[in-house]
């Protein structure tokens, strides 16, 4: 026989916050956007902005797929909440192209074979250009540490390493 | 991530103002830890308070020959500050030696203090856990514990501090400034962090009303004769299993001072002031240093998966002692260890 239970209390919860409006100027393009505080660079940059080259590996800052430059310096976007870089200057792998000719990094990847599947590619090249910009790796050696950040399933490091080698000679 | 309010601190006293009004709320810079937390839902602030626009990002000589460091500068800017790689090396050193570049340039200098442990078992919230759930148990204790104390821990908490960063700190006897509702104060960075004991859902002595405006170093660097050596399962971006910030002030070949703080082995950053008293007037050579280690690893207590820290405890002791009188510190690219 059904028994009739108490209802349950609905858990207390925080009431939803209201959106709160910022505005990212993305590769040069000034975007505005209201988003919920737990947004992260990330998901604004993909979900919202349809910038989906920035990849979403494992959304816990440990394998760098996410990263972009903010302010042209490196940084995990899936461990940033959006409303916290509003006025900031993002770069993402869309925005490295100019006037139709690849980035050097991007043409130094092709032209080395660094990546098989690509799904880390957009972050290994976005952290190379946060890289290059630092000026503080000068061998392979201080290359392969501070690109540790990203990982490649693939195991493409030994072309990966060649490809920043080259880009950084020629910059 | 469960929802949360935002709002930002215009300065340090609106930021006391706002995290003194509520105990659930949270102060956010870096973000590398406290999101991650979010999202496994270990962390469930009601309200993230965003200090990232308060004017603490310098760095600046004090008037006693030392540096005072703003809680906002971020790791890798701290790093590679001119002063600091010139005058603290075991310091920026130690600071390479952790994370990756990404999370360096977003993590700030008081939020690596206030990181808390990578215990598998803190972060998984299907487990029991006394440091997230007072009471419920340590799941560590007789579960994974490789990464685990083998100094300080407690029958309710085997947990690691995972910070680099703070071990050199330890070593260098920084001093962390603090503002509260009552105003401003130090804390000695021996006495910044806790042990477990019965309490581990506290990490530090920081009250839930204060914040940490900066950190000073004194004058003293070591910068002729340190080193900050790093043993990891892999040889990047990975969490110590052990490491040893060590420092000396030599005589020739003597002892005068001597600093050795260990991460990766207890809840906080392991710093014995006997045994680094004991070593003053020693020899600069290999038995000082074996002595020195098995003093300090006196009362080491090993569990299942983690009694091997021990004796790699004990190793890298005497070989961070032996670098750092050769002159010879570890290179954070180079993982050769000599």
């Amino acid at each position: 026989m059904a028994q009739t239970r108490p209802s349950q209390p609905i858990r207390q919860t925080i009431p939803a916050p209201h959106k709160i409006p910022l505005s990212l100027t993305v590769n040069g393009v000034e975007r505005k956007l209201e988003l919920a505080p737990w947004t992260t660079l990330l998901d604004a940059l993909r979900d919202h902005l349809d910038l989906t080259g920035t990849k979403k590996g494992c959304d816990h800052g440990q394998c760098g797929a996410c990263t972009v430059l903010v302010d042209d310096r490196r940084i995990n976007s899936c461990l940033t909440l959006a409303v916290m870089k509003d006025g900031a200057k993002i770069t993402t792998i869309e925005g490295l192209a100019k006037d139709g000719a690849l980035h050097p990094l991007q043409q130094a990847f092709i032209d080395h074979d660094a990546f098989q599947c690509g799904y880390c590619t957009s972050g290994q090249i976005c952290s190379a250009a946060g890289l290059i910009a630092e000026g503080k790796a000068k061998t392979p050696e201080e290359i392969r540490e501070l690109m540790s950040g990203n990982i490649c399933r693939c195991g493409a490091y030994p072309n990966i390493v060649a490809a920043i080698l080259e880009a950084m000679e020629r910059s | 991530m469960i929802n949360f309010q935002y709002s930002r601190a215009n300065n340090v006293a609106d930021a006391v103002r706002q995290i003194a009004a509520d105990p659930k709320a949270r102060l956010i810079a870096g973000g590398t830890n406290l999101i991650d937390l979010m999202k496994e839902e270990v962390e469930r602030p009601s309200r993230l308070i965003d200090i990232t626009h308060l004017p603490l990002k310098a760095v600046e000589e004090t008037a006693d020959g030392g540096l005072r460091i703003g809680a906002l500068v971020p790791n890798s800017d701290l790093a590679y500050h001119p002063l600091v790689a010139q005058r603290y090396p075991m310091l920026a050193s130690a600071i390479l030696a952790g994370a990756s570049a990404q999370l360096r340039n977003m993590a700030s200098t008081g939020g690596n203090l206030l990181q808390r442990t990578r215990c598998y078992y803190f972060y998984d919230t299907a487990t029991p856990c006394n440091k997230r759930t007072p009471g419920s148990g340590c799941s560590a204790l007789n579960g994974i514990n490789r990464m685990h104390a083998i100094l300080g821990a407690s029958d309710a908490c085997i947990a690691t501090h995972p910070s680099d960063m703070c071990v050199a700190l330890a070593a260098l006897a920084a001093t962390v400034h603090v503002t509260g509702p009552k105003g401003e104060c130090t804390i000695a960075f021996g006495d910044f962090h806790r042990l477990p004991a019965d309490t581990p859902e506290r990490d530090t002595n920081l009250g839930a009303d204060e914040i940490i405006t900066g950190i000073e170093l004194p004058g003293k660097g070591f910068a002729k004769n340190y080193t900050y050596l790093k043993i990891r399962d892999r040889l990047s971006y990975a969490f110590a299993l052990v490491s040893v910030a060590a420092a000396l002030e030599l005589d020739g070949d003597t002892i005068k001072e001597a600093r050795l703080a260990l991460g990766g082995v207890a809840h906080k950053p392991w710093r014995d002031l006997g045994v680094e008293a004991s070593l003053r007037g020693q020899r600069a050579k290999r038995e000082s240093f074996i002595r020195a280690a098995d003093a300090l690893l006196r009362d080491a207590k090993g569990h299942a998966h983690n009694a091997f820290k021990i004796d790699l405890a004990r190793r890298a002791i005497v070989r961070a002692l032996t670098q750092a009188a050769r002159g010879t510190p570890q290179s954070q690219s180079s993982k050769k260890v000599r």
